[in-house]
């Protein structure tokens, strides 16, 4: 039997069959229930989201700003850790059409035991992860054990990033390569850093890998702005803060119709 | 132990590990400033210019050396070993703190980097930095738990005389943990002119190595001071940890003497389950926090634990990355003692030698309060007396403690 293609892989090659840019959308697991994710996940997949980063919430999330650290409060209450996700996540996986990365700080992976983790998540259906305080430097034995499962492992460049970080991180890095646009914790903006299209220039020249920008990015104008340079835009604590302000009144609809509008930014509408 | 031979000049590797601890775990934006910041170390490190102004600050600013002073009432009241404090308390700004802080501050400025951001849980190393920006003419930021804020309050005013900004935490446990983790958002979103000066041997690599070395003074003077005090080596060393700055400044130039034993003191709290203390070694276990690999308070699901010290300098669930080594070593050895205890050993030095103690280092004498009288009159003990007192006044009122 032949390994199937990675979704991610084929997701992105289904983009650029038909010209077209990706959106990945990003929420955090359990904020504010457990039960909520699975919803949550549909509706966004629904909406037209490529790929969906699912946020494993940390008691110290050092790289992120207040509304995902909130989020990821709302989730610790609800109870949700690693193993409840995993636990969950098979059922999440049959109603979602997308490819879904888990986005976590290392120690809640590092403590479930990394080929374990790995083992898990291949199981329950994860495509890949993203480990937001792991540098390629101490990545190896982690990227090991993810792709003796055939999971993804996406690395982040950012604007410090040298050269030779940016070509080491892309190296490391399957499915898609993650840029952060600027410098400083998740947190919408009203505008693009203007470090955004230099980035990405320089990041060509190391990777073919679909280039997808976050941080910062909140309305269709900067998803567009994103996507007239990069594969794909990322939106994280917009769609979060979303979540926070209508989930418990309307549910996943708001948060569905959300998505579609940042949809709209590819030009694109969802099937 | 005797057969024991630290790799003292091994350690850490060149990525930044002692033996299998340490390391760099931050973000990738993080990563280029850490590289930067360990090179400008390993220049300034080897820079006769750097050592000259780093020198001349410690002695003629901060007051350097410190007295390494015979306790003798204490030694007869407890009846066992003599016991010798190394004096940092006497360090301007009354803790071992601005060591770190002048060394770090020169190098910031070297780095052409004009903002300072700290960390702070008692306040001493907030304190520090806030006392050396204003030296250097430099802007300072000083993060600090709310919940901290409250139990130091002196210190709180203190950083602002200084010209400081102090930003509260109000996140998680709203203590150092969470003030580190404000504060390294800080740097993270201002790099390109802020240098984090990070307060004890945590963090990642060069951070544990760089605050080793600028604390490695109260050593180097304290084996002068007790070879010529005593004509030989001590015993014992005694001291406090939190993260661990103060007791590997005074353990490092020992670690080759194997006659020489070391006793880390951690904050054994009000109890012994996850939340009630900040003792690593007896609760924790190895994983990842801010920047480093080590022993870490945390739940079985790897999310770090809330922690609880009388004494904010030691309530952190994570401890630095060379103790965790040393103590896997057996090299030196790791206790703790309860907040009662501290607070008693502040009372009894206050008044059998008259000094008062900060509760920090007050937690290393209640543990040589609790071995000396069984050790033998012939036996000699130095205690890192780290800090002084004054920031805790209101915590010894409110406990009673008289």
């Amino acid at each position: 039997m032949t390994v199937p293609t990675p979704r991610i892989e084929s997701r992105f090659r289904e983009l650029r069959e038909r010209r077209a840019k990706g959106l990945v959308v990003y929420f955090t697991a359990g904020d504010p229930t457990l039960d909520g994710t699975g919803e949550l996940l549909a509706a966004v997949d629904r909406a037209g989201a490529d790929v969906i980063e699912l946020g494993v919430p940390f008691s110290d999330p050092l790289a992120d700003g207040p509304v995902i650290q909130r989020a990821s409060e709302r989730a610790l209450r609800s109870g949700a850790t690693l193993r409840r996700i995993l636990e969950r996540f098979p059922r999440w996986r049959e109603a979602v059409r997308a490819p879904i990365i888990l986005f976590s700080y290392y120690n809640p992976i590092l403590q479930f035991g990394l080929d374990r983790f790995a083992r898990a998540a291949a199981q329950a259906g994860v495509d890949g992860a993203l480990v937001v305080d792991l540098s390629p430097e101490e990545a190896e034995p982690y990227v090991q054990a993810m792709r003796a499962q055939n999971l993804d492992t996406v690395f982040l460049g950012s604007p410090t990033s040298t050269d030779e970080r940016l070509e080491r991180a892309a190296k490391f890095s399957s499915g898609f390569f993650y840029l952060i646009s600027r410098t400083g914790v998740t947190g919408e903006r009203q505008e693009l850093a203007a470090s955004v299209n230099p980035l990405v220039e320089r990041t060509r020249h190391f990777t073919t890998l679909p280039l997808a920008v976050g941080f910062g990015i909140s309305n269709p104008q900067q998803v567009r702005e994103v996507q007239a340079v990069a594969d794909a835009a990322v939106v994280g604590s917009a769609v979060v803060h979303a979540i926070e302000e209508h989930y418990l009144q309307t549910g996943a609809a708001a948060v569905e119709r959300f998505v579609r509008w940042l949809k709209e930014g590819t030009g694109e509408r969802p099937a | 132990m005797a057969t024991v031979s630290h790799q003292t000049d091994v350690w850490p590797d060149a990525r930044g590990r002692f033996g299998e601890f340490g390391g760099r775990y931050v973000p990738e934006t993080l990563m280029h400033p850490v590289e930067q910041l360990e090179r400008a170390y390993e220049a300034a490190r080897h820079d006769v210019k750097f050592r000259e102004e780093l020198h001349h600050l410690l002695k003629d600013f901060a007051g350097r050396p410190t007295p390494l002073f015979h306790a003798r009432r204490l030694t007869e009241h407890l009846g066992g070993a003599q016991i010798f404090l190394k004096r940092e308390d006497l360090l301007h700004t009354g803790a071992h703190k601005i060591n770190n802080c002048l060394g770090q501050g020169l190098l910031a400025l070297r780095m052409g980097k004009a903002r300072l951001v700290a960390e702070t849980g008692a306040g001493q190393h907030g304190v520090a930095t806030a006392t050396v920006a204003a030296l250097l003419g430099m802007e300072c930021v000083v993060y600090m738990g709310e919940e901290d804020m409250a139990r130091q309050a002196p210190n709180v005013y203190r950083m602002r005389l200084l010209g400081s900004r102090v930003e509260p935490v109000a996140s998680g446990s709203r203590t150092l943990k969470d003030a580190i983790n404000e504060a390294m958002r800080d740097w993270v979103t201002n790099v390109h002119n802020t240098h984090y000066l990070l307060g004890s041997v945590l963090g990642p690599h060069p951070y544990p190595l760089m605050v080793r070395e600028f604390h490695r003074v109260i050593g180097q003077e304290a084996r002068r001071q007790i070879l010529e005090a005593a004509g030989r080596l001590p015993d014992y060393l005694f001291a406090c940890v939190g993260g661990g700055s103060n007791s590997i400044g005074l353990f490092y130039d020992f670690i080759p003497d194997a006659s020489v034993k070391m006793v880390g003191v951690e904050a054994g709290g009000r109890g012994a389950n996850l939340g009630e203390h900040a003792a690593r070694f007896a609760g924790g276990k190895p994983g990842v926090l801010q920047g480093t690999y080590t022993y870490v308070l945390q739940t079985e699901d790897g999310l770090i634990a809330n922690t609880h010290s009388i004494s904010a300098g030691l309530d952190y669930p994570a401890i630095g990355p060379e103790h965790a080594a040393l103590y896997r070593q057996g090299r030196v050895e790791y206790t703790h003692v309860s907040d009662a205890e501290a607070l008693e050993a502040a009372r009894l030095l206050s008044r059998t030698e008259g000094i008062i103690p900060a509760l920090e280092p007050a937690h290393a004498l209640a543990a040589v309060i609790a071995r000396g009288p069984k050790m033998s009159r012939e036996n000699i003990v130095v205690v890192n007396l780290s800090g002084r007192g004054d920031k805790d006044l209101g915590i010894f009122q409110s406990a009673g403690v008289l």
